[in-house]
């Protein structure tokens, strides 16, 4: 296991970066000082992730932390990286990290006194095309609304910029002048240096081998120089040592590595500026900057070549060779971008391992099932991008119980076993790496290992494609405008309001709580909002709420028995919702949680025939008046027992969701089928669910609602049971937020003056400006086919709203409340022309 | 015109003077009870004699220009990959997985190939089989070889349970996995038989071994190989009820095959060869450059060994007659083979056999043909030469290939050939810059005409079709030449068999990652 010391040593001999690296004076290594044997918090990893969460704890005011390394400090993939530090990030969280980490980076030379090579050279991202273009607009836009600076800007201005760049196949730019660029490993002895005089104890050359456990809680870390009790293990090792970390503790960390390759150039005849701008040509896969008077240039090709596949050991580490077939396509695109490089001559192909996760996003946060053990890795080659920010949200994680942030999108928790495997890692880092560049159209969908599209592992299909369609031309044509699946879409939903449709919708999160006595009504009272103190067979929706009031979790609760509860919860609460229930059970072996979402096979049975389906399968009646709204009834459907009917739908819709037990899945959907034909029944799929629940004004966790959003601001206090004196968590700050009055208010938007076929689509993150002014961004988007209108979910106050697509800013009508009245007047209408039309059929 | 002067090449390529050792041939399809997929009707035509040279002389009265798809369609027929499935992200077995083809000139063809993975003990198994006057004896051995190989090889106690099972009428555990081209052959009437003469087999090695024994695999492969000939010739003796399957056995057993059958279990490697098949094992050197290791020697007239081997085994008086024209007899091109009861018989038991065979057997004048000179037999024999290696990281693939690849193309062309394709443009010779001054045009240029070469190998998606491509295309720069390819299989199947044999090719391709690092895993 300590084969991983000599890493750089070996596979480097000497450092790319010319700047001479002292050690901090507290980690001079000649004389080993002896480790202590207790700490607070144990930090694994030096490179720059790891000081930074050092720095950032110790300035947070938390002592007795011990850094580890089993190299030397920024050894690792730290000391090859790139050095560039650009906010152009694919989400939002991820733009505030690179911000952050950018101004961290600029001050800290000053904080210090260590040079860190900071340059503030700004960067090009440029487009060859209009939908890259957009792409870019959108962004653009997306950084206006954090403050951060950017322009749009034409080819010819590019020139100005640059004096390198070939513009003739250019469509446009964004140019971010407060991107910059740095030494990495001089950045990482900085971090070290602060931290170090903040009282962090820096410890090189020690390998941690094992982390210890009791109850559930981290205790101790073992090195080869000895154990150290501590509190808190933090994860910072990247690719270097999580095999065997995560082999030990059983903590899953789906990431996997990937070989990156840049180019470093000697001088040219006439030395490049350091102050050049650093350029991203996407569409060609590369980045250039200026480096030594010569270039740096690597790319992310669309063939990438996985590695450690089976936990690093020294054999593969010093394979780790130049490979120039394998830079050919980057070195002829960077010669494409750049044709007066030709006559530069090589200094060197670095081969520099990156670390990349199943979904592109880092990796941050508590383990599930280990109190006390965090994870900070899988930068996806952005890790001096990220570290600054990363480090810091981790540190207030770890200080207050949760980041300033939502950063829900980089939580470990999002992803469960099924991300997990090797083979699955593998062949979707492949796919990852080059996604980094890939145009990254609307609604995209990973590939590997799914059909249709793809959430935390299971699949679900977003729309049916009639016979005679082309699935293929269907996939490919991807766009920022009017998608070709409109009309596929638009028939489904319209199914879904005049007749019935089924929905595959299994992959929600099922957990069963169980209890002798009264035990787990007392659990859920204590963590949901509203009451759940109901009679047997009602269906309760509920937030679960954190101290803040904040949206922990959005379920359904079924009451099945007196003291038997019946959890659904969005897809992706899988480890979430299981890590939070089971953080605040009390240690009863009376009380039990059992996660039941692989014995369920749920059907979303939708629109106003459903009732007559399920009657016809089940010889009851399934009528509003036998069969109210919210209720759940455990009944036979077709030959098959022990179906869970409830009559909701997730989306406003008349209808019922089944839950079937798994066996009996095929058996009691072929009944549906066939049963609901003359009801002219359909498969649905979920693009057609997204727009029922969006025009309904129904938010869904994980897009609407998060930890930061309380149900006051989303129109769900009758959600909460302020009626009853039940303590329940987020009780006491929602009652202040009450009396305070609320500062924002999720609303939906309706675009006037917006031509569907011609302009921009909203898709999410879309900017919202009131009386001229910004006020919010969009949280989810669709079209409505009721409305004919695009409907957006967002967060403001009262006042003109305007919606920015790509720079184009559209009319939008704000409502506070779904248009149930609407509804009901068109349906009328349209029931009398089109039920007839229907049946004829 | 060098088209022509390619395609003389090809001119004594019947294995077998003269067609009178098969008996009725023209009356019946080659194999009528094999299943095969395709519907065209086979029928057999023997070169009768020496091919007229006027043939040869307009070889573009006969031309067909193909297109490149119709060239790849005809090389690509009967391709089959075969890739050892990943287990959790890696590949355990020493061997990656196997590329084969065959190109057929016969019509039907003669050759034969197999591949499987002993399942009740380790290791794989994959042999070409080469037939003479048929395709009956390259047939069976296809279908019965590998059985016999995996009962040698397994413990006692196995056998043990094998049997118990058969005995209890209980379903047997299956003992290979086959890896089958959809167009491989299936003798579906034959295999209680087959299974019968098995069993009996694994009675034997029941009876005369102990408990916690097994043959190592040297002893497995020699006594398979001799058992299974001696089975072929046991069965043509006692016949069979059904006189279908008593002309079947008949034919199998007059007729004859050369076998080259490689074992290979972690890092031993074993070659077992009786004939002109060859086995070859493409070396990857230091520099990146590939070298052929031959790991079987061809039993024919160029073996000296072999005629003295030969010589030695007959009376001196015979010394002149035994190998004639390089030939067994005067007759037969391998020496030693299964089958070819012509061979092994007295000529006593030889009359008496037909006699009592089905009348098919009657009607053929050349029924009652003797080879001349035949004073003390056998002849022939079955019993291989068996050759173990022990692979190491730079041993990366292993060709096994029946004559017809071996005259074409020489053994060390073969494995570059190979080895250039298997490796592609990522293993090649890897550049570096090292201490030079290279600017990044010259490179760019560099690596465009690398990729460039490289392209060209990525026509084909199996390692034995390329071969066969360049064996029967190549022109004589040794480049492939399109229209020396679309001449060589626009030929008419009467034709083809002048120019070129049958060619049946596997490449076996090694994990580096396991082999030769066998502590890691095991």
């Amino acid at each position: 296991m300590a084969c991983c010391v000599l890493i750089s040593v070996v596979g480097l001999p000497r450092g790319i970066w010319s700047s001479p690296r002292r050690l901090a004076s507290a980690v001079e290594t000649t004389q080993p000082i002896p480790l202590p044997s207790q700490a607070r918090v144990v930090i694994c990893g030096g490179g720059i992730v790891g000081t930074s969460v050092a720095y950032h704890l110790a300035k947070l005011g938390w002592t007795e932390i011990v850094l580890l390394e089993q190299g030397r400090l920024g050894a690792g993939t730290t000391r090859l990286c790139a050095g560039i530090v650009s906010v152009a990030k694919p989400i939002s969280i991820e733009c505030k990290m690179a911000d952050y980490s950018n101004s961290l980076y600029e001050h800290l030379e000053e904080e210090t006194g260590v040079k860190t090579g900071y340059v503030k050279t700004g960067s090009l991202c440029l487009a060859q095309n209009q939908d890259r273009f957009l792409s870019l607009k959108r962004l653009a836009s997306r950084l206006n609304v954090m403050g951060i600076p950017c322009n749009v800007i034409k080819p010819k201005e590019v020139s100005k910029l640059h004096p390198l760049v070939n513009i003739h196949d250019l469509v446009g730019a964004l140019h971010l002048p407060g991107d910059a660029v740095v030494s990495p490993p001089d950045v990482n002895h900085a971090l070290a240096t602060a931290a170090a005089r903040h009282g962090v104890q820096i410890h090189e050359r020690t390998t941690v081998n094992h982390v210890m456990m009791e109850k559930g809680h981290v205790t101790a870390v073992e090195t080869d120089r000895g154990a150290i009790e501590c509190e808190y293990f933090v994860n910072c090792a990247g690719q270097v040592t999580l095999y065997p970390l995560r082999v030990c503790t059983k903590v899953s960390v789906p990431l996997h590595g990937c070989e990156h390759f840049y180019l470093l150039s000697k001088p040219l005849p006439e030395p490049l500026q350091p102050s050049t701008p650093v350029v991203m040509d996407m569409d060609g896969r590369i980045y250039v900057r200026a480096w030594q008077g010569g270039v740096l240039s690597g790319g992310f090709e669309k063939n990438p070549k996985p590695i450690f596949t089976e936990g690093r050991n020294q054999l593969e580490i010093q394979t780790m060779q130049e490979d120039w077939d394998h830079f050919e396509p980057m070195l002829s695109a960077l010669l494409r971008r750049m044709p007066e490089l030709e006559v530069c001559e090589i200094q060197q192909l670095v081969n520099c391992p990156e670390s990349f996760t199943p979904d592109m996003r880092c990796l941050m946060g508590e383990t599930p099932g280990v109190h006390g053990y965090f994870v900070l890795a899988g930068m996806n080659a952005s890790g001096l991008a990220f570290a600054g920010g990363a480090g810091k949200y981790l540190a207030e994680w770890m200080t207050y119980g949760y980041p300033t942030a939502n950063v829900w999108p980089l939580d470990i928790k999002r992803f469960g076993n099924l991300q997990s495997s090797r083979t699955f890692l593998r062949h979707r880092v492949m796919e990852v790496m080059p996604l980094l560049y890939n145009l990254k159209v609307p609604r995209w969908d990973f590939q590997t290992g799914r059909q249709w599209m793809e959430k935390h592992g299971f699949e679900r299909a977003k729309y049916f494609i009639p016979a005679g369609k082309d699935l293929l031309s269907l996939d490919a044509s991807k766009t920022f405008y009017k998608p070709d699946w409109f009309d596929i879409v638009g028939a489904e939903v319209k199914c879904c309001k005049e007749a019935v449709c089924v929905i595959d919708m299994s992959s929600f999160t099922k957990f069963e709580l169980t209890s002798t006595d009264d035990q787990a009504l007392a659990l859920l009272q204590h963590l949901c909002a509203n009451d759940l103190d109901v009679p047997v067979g009602h269906i309760v929706h509920t937030g679960m709420l954190n101290e803040r009031g904040g949206y922990e979790n959005d379920c359904s609760v079924v009451r099945v028995k007196k003291n038997s509860f019946f959890i659904i919860s969005p897809t992706d609460q899988q480890v979430h919702c299981w890590s939070w229930l089971k953080k605040h059970m009390p240690d009863d072996p009376q009380l039990h949680l059992e996660d039941v979402s692989w014995k369920y096979t749920a059907l979303n049975l939708i629109g106003p025939r459903a009732m007559d389906v399920l009657g016809e399968l089940s010889y009851v009646s399934m009528t509003p008046e036998h069969f109210p709204s919210l209720f759940c009834k455990e009944m036979s459907v077709g030959y098959a027992n022990g179906i869970r009917v409830m009559s909701m739908t997730h989306t406003g819709e008349p209808g019922f969701m089944l839950y079937i037990p798994i066996e009996y899945a095929l058996h009691v959907y072929n009944e549906v089928m066939s049963v609901g034909q003359k009801y002219g029944i359909r498969n649905a799929g979920y693009y057609a669910l997204r727009s029922l629940r969006i025009e309904k004004f129904f938010a869904f966790w994980g897009q609407d609602l998060d930890p930061f959003t309380t149900p006051l601001e989303c129109g769900r206090e009758f959600r909460v049971k302020f009626d009853t004196d039940i303590d329940f968590l987020g009780r006491a700050s929602l009652l202040h937020q009450r009396q305070e009055g609320v500062s924002r208010r999720f609303i939906m938007l309706v675009l006037e003056d917006h031509d569907t076929e011609l302009d921009l689509w909203p898709w999410w993150g879309e900017p919202i400006y009131r009386n001229g002014e910004l006020c919010g961004t969009t949280t989810s988007s669709a079209y409505s086919y009721t409305l004919e209108r695009h409907v957006c979910l967002d967060f403001i106050n009262r006042g003109d709203y305007e919606v920015d697509i790509a720079g184009q800013r559209y009319p939008a009508k704000a409502k506070l409340y779904p248009f149930s009245s609407l509804f009901a007047q068109q349906r009328r209408l349209k029931d009398e022309m089109e039920l007839s039309n229907f049946q004829g059929k | 015109m060098p088209v022509t002067s390619q395609l003389f090449r090809g001119f004594p390529r019947a294995k077998l003077w003269g067609s009178s050792l098969f008996p009725c041939q023209r009356q019946l399809p080659c194999c009528p009870t094999s299943h095969r997929p395709t519907s065209s009707q086979p029928h057999s035509i023997w070169p009768t004699a020496m091919p007229v040279r006027g043939y040869r002389r307009s070889p573009d009265l006969h031309s067909y220009n193909l297109t490149p798809p119709q060239v790849n369609s005809i090389l690509k027929a009967n391709e089959y990959s075969f890739k050892v499935p990943e287990f959790d992200g890696k590949n355990v077995s020493s061997v990656m997985g196997f590329d084969s083809n065959q190109l057929p000139a016969n019509a039907p063809i003669e050759d034969r190939r197999s591949a499987a993975t002993c399942l009740q003990t380790r290791g794989m198994l994959l042999g070409v089989f080469d037939g003479h006057a048929g395709c009956a004896c390259a047939q069976a051995l296809s279908e019965r070889l590998f059985y016999y190989v995996a009962m040698s090889l397994m413990p006692h106690e196995t056998l043990c349970e094998l049997e118990a099972a058969v005995e209890a009428g209980r379903p047997l555990s299956p003992i290979l996995q086959w890896h089958k081209h959809p167009n491989d052959y299936f003798t579906r009437e034959a295999q209680t038989m087959y299974f019968n003469s098995l069993r009996t087999y694994w009675q034997e090695l029941i009876d005369l071994s102990s408990p916690g024994e097994s043959l190592g695999p040297r002893e497995a492969l020699l006594s398979a190989f001799k058992r299974l000939d001696s089975d072929l010739s046991l069965e043509a003796q006692v016949g069979d009820a059904n006189s279908f399957l008593h002309y079947w056995v008949l034919r199998v057993a007059f007729s004859g095959a050369t076998a080259c059958v490689a074992h290979i279990d972690g890092s031993d490697l074993y070659v077992a060869n009786t004939g002109d098949g060859r086995a070859v094992l493409g070396v990857q050197e230091e520099d990146g450059s590939f070298s052929a290791h031959t790991l079987s020697n061809d039993h024919n007239a160029q073996n000296e060994n072999e005629v003295a081997r030969i010589q030695g085994e007959h009376p001196p008086s015979e010394k002149k007659t035994v190998v004639r024209q390089d030939r067994l007899l005067g007759l037969l091109m391998p020496f030693r083979a299964f089958g070819d009861v012509k061979f092994k018989w007295s000529i006593d038991l030889q009359r008496g056999v037909l006699e009592s065979g089905p009348d098919q057997l009657h009607d053929n004048e050349h029924t009652k043909f003797i080879p001349p000179n035949y004073h003390t037999p056998p002849y022939l024999t079955a019993e291989p030469e068996i050759t173990h290696h022990r692979l190491r990281p730079q041993d990366r693939f292993l060709v096994l290939g029946t004559d017809g690849l071996w005259e074409t193309l020489h053994r060390q062309e073969v494995v570059r050939i190979v080895g250039e394709y298997l490796t592609g443009v990522h293993q090649r010779q890897p550049l570096t810059v090292g201490g030079y001054h290279v600017t990044l045009g010259q490179m760019q240029g560099l690596l465009a005409e690398r990729k460039a070469r490289a392209s060209l190998a990525f026509q084909d998606q199996n390692a034995a079709t390329h071969l066969i491509r360049h064996a029967v295309g190549n022109n004589e720069f040794g480049a492939v030449d399109h229209e020396t390819l679309s001449k060589m299989l626009s030929l008419p199947e009467e034709l083809a068999r002048m120019y070129r044999d049958d060619i049946t090719i596997i490449i076996t391709q090694f994990n580096p990652h396991v082999v030769g690092h066998q502590g890691m895993w095991t």
